[in-house]
């Protein structure tokens, strides 16, 4: 199936798809926090102008409440949330020197390849277009991933945490036309679940070791060395 | 006949160089507040320094005063390999995007001997800096393109854009990628501000004026008007390659001028956002380059890869 055959839907989807992709390489190589967060916003923008346009293309109103929902979730709620914990905790100036940055975006784009390889065999099988556009969820789901382990701060794994979902939310879109509004609701209010208690712990981790740097826990041990 | 439009639109190639240059200049004014230069100042600076004397060190061989010209060519022979306001011109089709990076790179070359020649410690500078920057922008410049050759499966600019072209509008995730990726590098190569500043002569931050301090007169004129062709050169690349609709394809006069119009409107268009960009970017440490063109490396490894992921046909 070459691009040109395809219709004009199935042309923006992939465009969205790759966009989603972008957004992901993005923030693994975001040493800054609101930076980071912002373009994690951008991404959850990205995944509402999806949906909204899968429920235009399918005709399915159900589909346009879960467009403002994650609107209203992962664009404006949980990155100002995000940003506001951020600015608490005076870290908006702190940049975070990854180690190796060439090797983290090599090593992405060979995750990338990598999740393509993997969903081959399932691609024989399906509309080709739409699991391509699985293939670029999948590596947005292991981007996320390395998101985590590379990134050090606490609100960066938050950050890959909710990329992951991201990734997770965009295959459901396009795979499927859009789950079931109650697994969709779930889902949303897990997220936003998550999204408070991981601000709880924030303040957690910081009133006990002082820092939101991982790395430092762990350094813990009962009796001082 | 096509042979006498290739050479016009050459001609027109490096005769429209300095107005961009100079419309630059004045949408970078406008944003900060100052009062601009007349459109045509880059013609009357290039006007006054071919009538000045080229003052040349007693040291300098015969590098020094030879390379404003090899430099010169070279960037109007890659300057003709591009298609400006029509497609299949016999020029164009002599040629394809490697020799394009080849004339570049060996005006580049010569301009970085040029700038050790004279043996002052900035030139040597300049010239290793030069260097760096380009070693990494190359690879990610072929990427961009590439991409574009793959979808259009060659790799000669006329017939790759002739494809866009015919295919009409069809949203390539690839081309998203390309895009960036060539802008990045467009910036990168032809020393615009995250990279270099064109106007500076701080001896921490420049890298294209620390290669032509020594020039004077006619020299520096030729240099000067090779890299403002090379910023043109660029603009018509993103233009062109990604944005075709205008572009002649009949070498009749009405769409020959309508090319014209097209690619004059698309050139102010990128104009304004590179000046609105240079505005708000501050430049970047020399040692955060590779970074940013590592990251239009990655960019173009993007576009390849989503091109085959998404686009190709299996």
């Amino acid at each position: 199936m070459n691009i040109v055959e395809q219709d004009f839907y199935t042309q923006i989807i992939l465009s969205m798809a790759a966009l989603v992709g972008l957004t992901s390489f993005l923030m693994l190589g975001q040493g800054r926090l609101l930076r980071l967060i912002f373009v994690f916003a951008l991404q959850g923008l990205l995944l509402t102008l999806t949906t909204a346009l899968v429920a235009y293309s399918l005709d399915n109103p159900h589909l346009y409440i879960s467009a403002v929902m994650t609107l209203a979730l992962k664009v404006i709620f949980i990155p100002w949330m995000l940003r506001r914990e951020v600015m608490q905790m005076n870290m908006h100036r702190d940049v975070e020197a990854l180690s190796n940055k060439t090797a983290l975006m090599l090593g992405g784009a060979s995750l990338t390849v990598f999740s393509y390889y993997v969903l081959h065999p399932i691609v024989q099988t399906t509309s080709p277009a739409m699991l391509n556009a699985l293939a670029v969820s999948l590596s947005v789901v292991l981007l996320g991933m390395l998101l985590m382990i590379s990134h050090r701060q606490a609100i960066a794994h938050v950050v890959g945490f909710m990329s992951i979902e991201n990734g997770l939310f965009f295959a459901a879109i396009v795979a499927t036309n859009g789950m079931p509004m109650v697994v969709e609701l779930g889902i949303a209010f897990d997220v936003l679940v998550a999204a408070v208690l991981f601000g709880i712990f924030f303040f957690h981790i910081r009133s006990s070791i002082d820092s939101l740097d991982v790395d430092k826990l762990n350094r813990l041990n009962e009796v001082d060395k | 006949m096509n042979w006498l439009i290739a050479i016009f639109q050459v001609l027109l190639f490096v005769a429209l160089a300095p107005l961009l240059a100079g419309w630059l200049k004045c949408c970078k004014c406008f944003l900060q507040n100052r009062r601009a230069p007349s459109l045509f100042q880059p013609y009357r600076d290039l006007l006054k320094l071919t009538r000045k004397q080229p003052v040349v060190s007693e040291q300098a061989s015969w590098v020094f005063t030879r390379a404003p010209y090899i430099i010169f060519s070279a960037t109007i022979l890659a300057a003709s390999v591009v298609p400006l306001i029509a497609v299949n011109l016999p020029t164009s089709a002599s040629a394809d995007v490697i020799v394009l990076v080849g004339f570049l790179g060996s005006a580049r070359f010569f301009l970085a001997l040029a700038g050790l020649d004279i043996g002052t410690a900035f030139g040597g500078m300049g010239s290793s800096r030069e260097m760096t920057v380009s070693s990494l922008a190359e690879p990610a410049m072929l990427m961009a393109v590439f991409t574009l050759s793959m979808a259009a499966s060659t790799t000669n600019l006329s017939v790759g854009i002739t494809h866009v072209l015919n295919e009409g509008l069809v949203l390539r995730p690839s081309f998203v990628f390309a895009l960036c990726a060539l802008v990045l590098v467009a910036v990168a190569e032809t020393g615009r501000i995250p990279i270099d500043n064109p106007t500076t002569h701080l001896e921490l931050t420049m890298i294209h004026e620390a290669m032509i301090l020594e020039y004077s007169g006619r020299h520096l004129a030729l240099i000067e008007w090779a890299s403002q062709l090379k910023l043109m050169l660029y603009g018509v690349l993103i233009a062109n390659i990604f944005f075709p609709w205008g572009i002649a394809e009949t070498f009749t006069p009405a769409a020959l001028g309508y090319g014209l119009l097209c690619i004059m409107g698309k050139l102010t268009l990128l104009a304004i956002i590179l000046a609105l960009s240079e505005t708000v970017v501050a430049k970047m440490r020399l040692f955060r380059v590779q970074e940013y063109l590592s990251f239009a490396y990655l960019l173009g490894l993007l576009g390849m890869l989503s091109h085959i992921i998404l686009e190709a046909s299996r």
